[in-house]
């Protein structure tokens, strides 16, 4: 059996009053430091208090599965992801919800008269915005979660591949920017294979590297000086005039790393260097 | 006292580090090995890290300090195996060891070092043999 509660009345009674008192103790305690625009804030705390209401009108108060809370529940999750996608904490995103409690306190007191009743009206409002809150940390979680899957998928998109050339001979082809972590991930799978297929020669093709800084060029060589120290050689390919100038211009010595303008040339030196002639035939036909 | 144990393997040393090498120990390892060199006339070092998988710089420079005593003896050294963490602490700390000579594993840090020898020998012996024209010239 459902509690009796004044709270739907109450809440429709003095909508207004409760809205801008809940408004002031937002920004008052530091929902402003929250990077959500005061109007924004203000739609956002009328269309909650508006669901809020209908929720508790059109069923029990206690039960949340019920359909009345739906476009309750929806309301929250949709205000929980954008906060979440703006970097909000679960705390943040929470005490939303929660700093309603005070405003709605305070209503009651004011509005019920009979003690005792006074405390069975917070006891339901408690109960009811606790368990939005808690509904709300879910959500932000959830959506912190989606961030994290989405954000893999692109790192897996960017991951670089090393492929084989040929026996003894690896190629790196980057493509997009090098920054320290994505570096750390090249370099560490580039020696991996290294170990895994014996190679000696492993070419870094930078073609599809769209500018090269001082740090890019430092990741490289760190790249192949890791290489060196395993006993493998590397050979950088593909780069372009304009990088070939900024390197220049930028005063990086690629001190004595073999270097060609496309990834045939590297290819080819690299089969020479393990031995390796080709030698052109005529076509028979 | 704990030792590295150094190899003679015909005109070579072979040294497998297989124990975690703590500073000590490495600069016990560069005694072994100098006195070894001299001894035996060797012309090249083999030092097989693959079994290691911490360095610190102390170890670092020790690599490096092989590597340069060795040279002052006329022995060439090649590092060989060393693993992929191995190699980025190293970058990392700064230490890319110019001087060493590196190899995927043993049997290609042999190949180098037979070369290497092989190389050596050659232009003695030519040397030699311009040093004999010569002499026949006169």
């Amino acid at each position: 059996m459902p509690p009796t509660t004044e709270l739907p009345s109450l809440l429709r009674k003095h909508e207004s009053a409760l809205l801008e008192s809940w408004l002031a103790e937002q920004i008052r305690t530091g929902a402003g430091g929250v990077p959500i625009s005061d109007s924004e804030l203000r739609s956002q705390s009328r269309e909650f208090i508006e669901l809020l209401q209908q929720a508790i009108t059109a069923g029990a108060i206690d039960d949340f599965d019920a359909p009345g809370f739906r476009d309750l529940r929806r309301f929250l999750e949709g205000i929980t992801s954008v906060r979440a996608q703006v970097g909000l904490s679960p705390t943040d995103t929470a005490t939303f919800v929660f700093s309603f409690k005070q405003v709605l306190f305070a209503q009651i007191r004011e509005s019920v008269a009979d003690p005792k009743v006074q405390i069975d009206e917070i006891w339901a409002a408690t109960l009811l915005l606790d368990r939005l809150g808690l509904f709300v940390t879910e959500a932000h979680q959830k959506a912190r979660e989606a961030v994290i899957l989405r954000q893999q998928q692109e790192m897996l998109e960017l991951s670089t591949p090393v492929v084989k050339l040929w026996d003894g001979v690896l190629a790196l082809p980057i493509i997009g920017t090098l920054d320290s972590s994505r570096t750390q991930t090249i370099m560490e799978s580039l020696l991996e294979r290294i170990v895994e297929t014996g190679s000696e020669i492993a070419i870094i093709d930078i073609t599809g590297v769209p500018m090269v800084d001082t740090l890019t060029a430092q990741h490289l060589l760190k790249t192949i000086t890791a290489a060196r120290l395993m006993g493998a050689e590397c050979i950088i390919s593909g780069i372009r005039p304009q990088i070939a100038q900024t390197i220049v211009h930028l005063g990086v010595d690629l001190g004595d790393v073999v270097t060609k303008a496309n990834l045939a040339d590297a290819f080819k030196i690299a089969l020479s260097r393990s031995g390796h002639t080709l030698v052109k035939r005529a076509v028979q036909k | 006292m704990e030792h590295i144990p150094i190899l003679r393997m015909g005109d070579f040393l072979l040294i497998t580090v297989q124990v975690d090498m703590h500073d000590r120990l490495a600069l016990q390892l560069l005694e072994d090995l100098t006195a070894r060199i001299v001894d035996f006339g060797t012309r090249g070092v083999l030092i097989d890290i693959s079994a290691l998988d911490v360095v610190d710089s102390f170890i670092g420079r020790m690599l490096g300090n092989i590597a340069s005593i060795s040279r002052i003896l006329d022995a060439q050294t090649v590092v060989t195996g060393m693993r992929p963490a191995v190699a980025i602490t190293l970058v990392e700390l700064g230490l890319s060891l110019p001087g060493i000579r590196t190899a995927l594993n043993v049997e290609r840090g042999m190949e180098i070092l037979r070369q290497q020898l092989h190389a050596n020998r050659f232009v003695a012996e030519e040397a030699l043999q311009e040093e004999g024209a010569d002499v026949a010239n006169d």
